[in-house]
């Protein structure tokens, strides 16, 4: 097909490959901005701990009158998302079990949706309010780690029940006719065959919550506690008493409420170094979660189609 | 080889067990998934009943709650109070906005580039970095805005003539970082669906890979790239902690990108550990949480009945 | 799925090789195993299979012939409900497994499935040890006992022709190392395994290669012994070469399949009574 080359197409034809470059130029760059925004996040948070990060740091006491340090807020953290992660994993797989195998497309199903969507798109402030009035007031517990975790599983289980589902749909169909054409109930297809066949991509999900549980803060303010931990004696192991760390009674403030906590409540002059520590600790913990999340579900995906 | 009869089989004609009729499994499984809509109602019980109780309990006119003065006086002594929550529904709503402006081109243009024009390594490098980049905790990027953002633009911009520290820029501005990856990886599933014989069509009619992109991918992941913009707004109205540290806290109408506001998130944040249960201070911050909760709702209805006309044939 | 090399029109046929010929009892003597009568299948409202009528002889090897989406793999998996799983299909008519209905409101799926075994167009093997792969069926049916698992898998794997192949690591080696054919077997091992009456097998070669194929049909003769199998394949030479009996199946003007013709294979690919079966055949369609 041959093309007049006449002045104005030819000027045209410059005009678009120039657009061409400018908009691939752009668009790089805002690639990179955006990655060179993060790196300087990090990195900020790293430069800034740099003196004040240490074991005594991470696991010691508060001090009003040095830096001090974390340990028992960072305990918190820990114990908050291990009870928040007992409760809704549970719940979560059986629940997304339902949806991925006997739901099917009736009324049901479909109000399970809509509720998934609209627990989800709960601000966790709001939550909080809810733990609040069910977990706080209600029970009379006042400020527990339970509470916490209840209110934490109050958006996290809409999250680990689709996370199953997903899982479970991947699963190819062929294997589990093969379960069914052998003879088996559809439980027993289930259990043996397509839930193991899931669990890689359901514990890469879980790994991921688990790290927006840790960085939580909204949803705890009001049930687990703000006030800062003195001194936690692990030696008490007596879980109904509400003093000893072990107990889900106990009032659990996290790092992550600490840090907000130091922000409007701190007096000392070292909260600027306590909250830039805390913070790094928090961004290093985020990024273990997603990157370990990552290079699990990859090994695990290898060893699970691969060649044993 | 002789087989032994290792199979114990019965008549194919049988009745069933009373396992089989009940399906344990299904029962259960049903239960555990059936336990979101239990939260749904519970959610809407107790803090709409809550929610309600400056109106009925303290017997606050509609009229005082929905102005926009807010003047909550001194919660121990009754007085001519005003409890308008307007203030924080439209610095919310600005917020909001305001981010999505800021975010949207960002983003959307991060998403197309990570689609359309970065080579595997770099996508190696920047899919794992929206990751993380939505992982990092709120407070965190509450607390960089108030040590770094906040004294950089009320430093640095007062030679411009702005006076700018705590303020809605400052607000949006965070909240912009905190959204950029919700509306990129959005956008980047609405990019990459659109299928490959659309590209293909046009690159063989001898077009650029912009005019590609801007012509023929953009279009057909508008509706996508819409729903992943709504649901970044959906996340910036509901964040509280980030937001409430830099915004300045002042409960005023907004009228200026400089100056301090607050949001409905903020205002609940700051003081619900300050007031007391029962006064009305402390009832209308309820009620500000039933106005998020009604929002964010309103929101999931919104986006569906999109979604759902998008999928006319 | 195109047809193999059709004969000459002026057909002499196909050579019926000497495996099958020799050991094809004389028709009247079997027994039937499998019986469908006014077997009628529904997608929704629509008709996918009409009418029909067929007797599957016991210890025999019947093949289903005819050109693609005329429904003979739906028609192969009415005899083990596997129909069920879609959503919307309705299957109407007597379906009798040694005389009883496995469509009655007692039966449950289960049992007839345990009865009769299928094996798939692509090997579909677990992702555990060849070991596990073929206890699962006893496993899941309750057999705890270890040295009865043990005998059971031997047993089954040897029958299925992958014993020399795999008896050295087939405790640990997983089924998915195995070649296409081996996996195959395997599946057709793990099927044996649940002591079925029947073998349902849906194309099961059309994805290996030759020398796999080869294997397959050699170890359909020996199953034939103590086993019924019912086999669909869209390849006329391996129906002739493999089967005793052969049923003709085509698309109606309905859209709805039907079968045209069933009997003795030979009579069937030398002197059919239909003109359809006659032209499918020797090539001119399918």
């Amino acid at each position: 097909m041959s093309q007049a080359t006449s002045p104005q197409s030819a000027a045209a034809m410059r005009r678009t490959l120039h657009a061409d470059r400018v908009a691939t130029g752009v668009l790089w760059a805002i690639g990179i901005f955006v990655v060179l925004i993060l790196g300087a996040i990090i990195l900020h948070f790293l430069l800034a701990s740099i003196g004040t990060m240490s074991p005594s740091f991470l696991f010691g006491d508060p001090s009003d009158t040095t830096v001090g340090g974390i340990g028992p807020v960072l305990w918190n953290s820990v114990y908050v998302l291990v009870l928040t992660l007992l409760i809704t994993v549970p719940l979560g797989l059986l629940g997304g079990i339902y949806m991925a195998e006997y739901a099917g497309q009736g009324r049901i199903p479909n109000i399970i949706r809509l509720s998934q969507e609209l627990i989800s798109s709960v601000p966790s402030i709001v939550v909080g309010l809810f733990g609040l009035a069910l977990f706080v007031n209600a029970t009379h517990w006042s400020f527990t780690a339970l509470g916490g975790a209840l209110a934490l599983s109050v958006f996290n289980l809409p999250l680990l029940t689709r996370l199953t589902e997903q899982a479970l749909r991947a699963v190819p169909r062929d294997e589990r006719d093969g379960s069914l054409a052998l003879g088996t109930t559809k439980w027993q297809t289930i259990r043996h065959v397509a839930l193991p066949l899931a669990i890689p991509g359901i514990l890469t999900g879980v790994i991921l919550t688990a790290g927006r549980i840790f960085g939580e803060a909204a949803a705890l303010i009001f049930t687990a506690g703000v006030a800062t931990p003195s001194h936690y004696d692990f030696a008490n192991l007596n879980i109904t008493d509400p003093r000893s760390p072990w107990s889900p009674f106990h009032s659990a403030t996290t790092l992550a409420v600490y840090i907000w906590a130091q922000n409007s409540e701190g007096l000392g002059q070292f909260v600027r170094q306590i909250a830039d520590s805390s913070a790094a600790v928090l961004v290093i913990m985020v990024m273990i979660f997603n990157l370990g999340a990552r290079g699990l579900g990859r090994v695990l995906q290898r060893r699970a189609t691969g060649v044993s | 080889m002789a087989a032994t009869a290792t199979i114990e089989r019965g008549p194919i004609d049988r009745v069933m067990t009373v396992r089989e009729r009940i399906d344990p499994a299904r029962r259960i499984t049903l239960m555990a998934s059936a336990i979101v809509l239990l939260l749904v109602l519970l959610l809407l019980v107790f803090i709409g009943l809550n929610g309600v109780q400056i109106f009925t309990s303290s017997g606050i006119p509609f009229a005082a709650v929905f102005n926009t003065q807010w003047l909550p006086g001194d919660q121990f002594v009754p007085g001519e109070v005003s409890f308008g929550i307007f203030p924080f529904i439209a610095g919310t709503l600005g917020v909001m906005f305001v981010a999505a402006l800021m975010a949207t081109p960002l983003s959307v243009g991060l998403a197309i580039y990570m689609a359309e024009v970065a080579p595997r390594w770099a996508r190696s490098i920047t899919q794992p970095s929206m990751e993380v980049f939505v992982g990092i905790p709120s407070v965190v990027w509450g607390w960089l805005g108030i040590t770094i953002l906040v004294p950089f633009l009320s430093h640095n911009l007062a030679g411009i003539g702005f006076s700018l520290g705590f303020s809605w820029f400052a607000g949006s501005l965070v909240l912009a970082l905190m959204i950029l990856p919700t509306i990129t990886s959005i956008a980047y599933d609405a990019i990459t669906s659109v299928p490959a014989e659309m590209r293909g069509a046009s690159v063989a009619l001898g077009t650029t890979r912009w005019q590609t992109i801007r012509h023929v991918v953009i279009p057909a992941a508008l509706g996508g790239i819409a729903t992943a913009v709504v649901l970044g707004m959906m996340r910036a109205a509901g964040e509280a902690l980030a937001v409430q540290m830099v915004i300045g806290n002042r409960p005023v109408m907004p009228t200026s990108l400089t100056q301090p506001l607050t949001t409905l998130t903020a205002q609940i944040t700051l003081d619900m550990g300050n007031t007391v249960g029962g006064t009305p201070w402390n009832q209308v911050l309820w009620t500000m949480g039933l106005v998020l909760l009604l929002i964010s709702f309103g929101f999931v209805l919104l986006v569906r009945r999109l979604s759902r006309s998008r999928q006319v044939p | 799925m195109s047809v193999a090399d059709p004969p000459a029109l002026t057909s002499p046929p196909i050579p019926m090789p000497a495996v099958a010929r020799e050991q094809a009892p004389a028709a009247s003597a079997r027994e039937v195993k499998l019986r469908a009568r006014g077997l009628n299948v529904y997608y929704g409202s629509r008709r996918a299979v009409r009418d029909v009528d067929l007797d599957v002889g016991a210890n025999a090897i019947t093949s289903f012939i005819g050109p693609s989406g005329c429904g003979k793999s739906t028609i192969l998996r009415c005899f083990d409900r596997m129909n069920d799983l879609i959503p919307g299909a309705r299957v109407e008519g007597e379906i009798l497994l040694n005389g009883e209905d496995i469509n009655a409101s007692n039966v449950l799926p289960v049992e007839v499935r345990r009865r009769v075994g299928l094996v798939f167009q692509r090997p579909n093997p677990f992702p555990m040890t060849i070991y596990d792969n073929v206890a699962y069926g006893p496993r899941r049916h309750g057999v705890k006992d270890r040295k009865v698992l043990d005998e059971v898998v031997e047993n089954s794997i040897r029958r299925a022709a992958l014993w020399d192949e795999v008896k050295d690591d087939y405790r640990r080696k997983s089924g998915l190392s195995l070649s296409g054919g081996q996996q195959q077997r395997l599946c057709i091992a793990r099927t044996l395994a649940t002591e079925p009456d029947v073998i349902l097998m849906d194309e099961p070669c059309s994805a290996l290669d030759p020398i796999a194929t080869l294997k397959i049909e050699e170890l359909m003769a020996d199953l034939r012994e103590r086993y019924t199998i019912v086999i669909v394949t869209h390849n006329m030479q391996q129906a002739a070469r493999v089967s005793d009996r052969t049923a003709f199946f085509t698309l109606g003007d309905d859209r709805a399949g039907y079968l045209v013709e069933f009997g003795e294979t030979s009579q069937m690919f030398m002197n059919p009574r239909e003109q359809l079966t006659e032209d499918y055949v020797s090539g001119r369609f399918g």
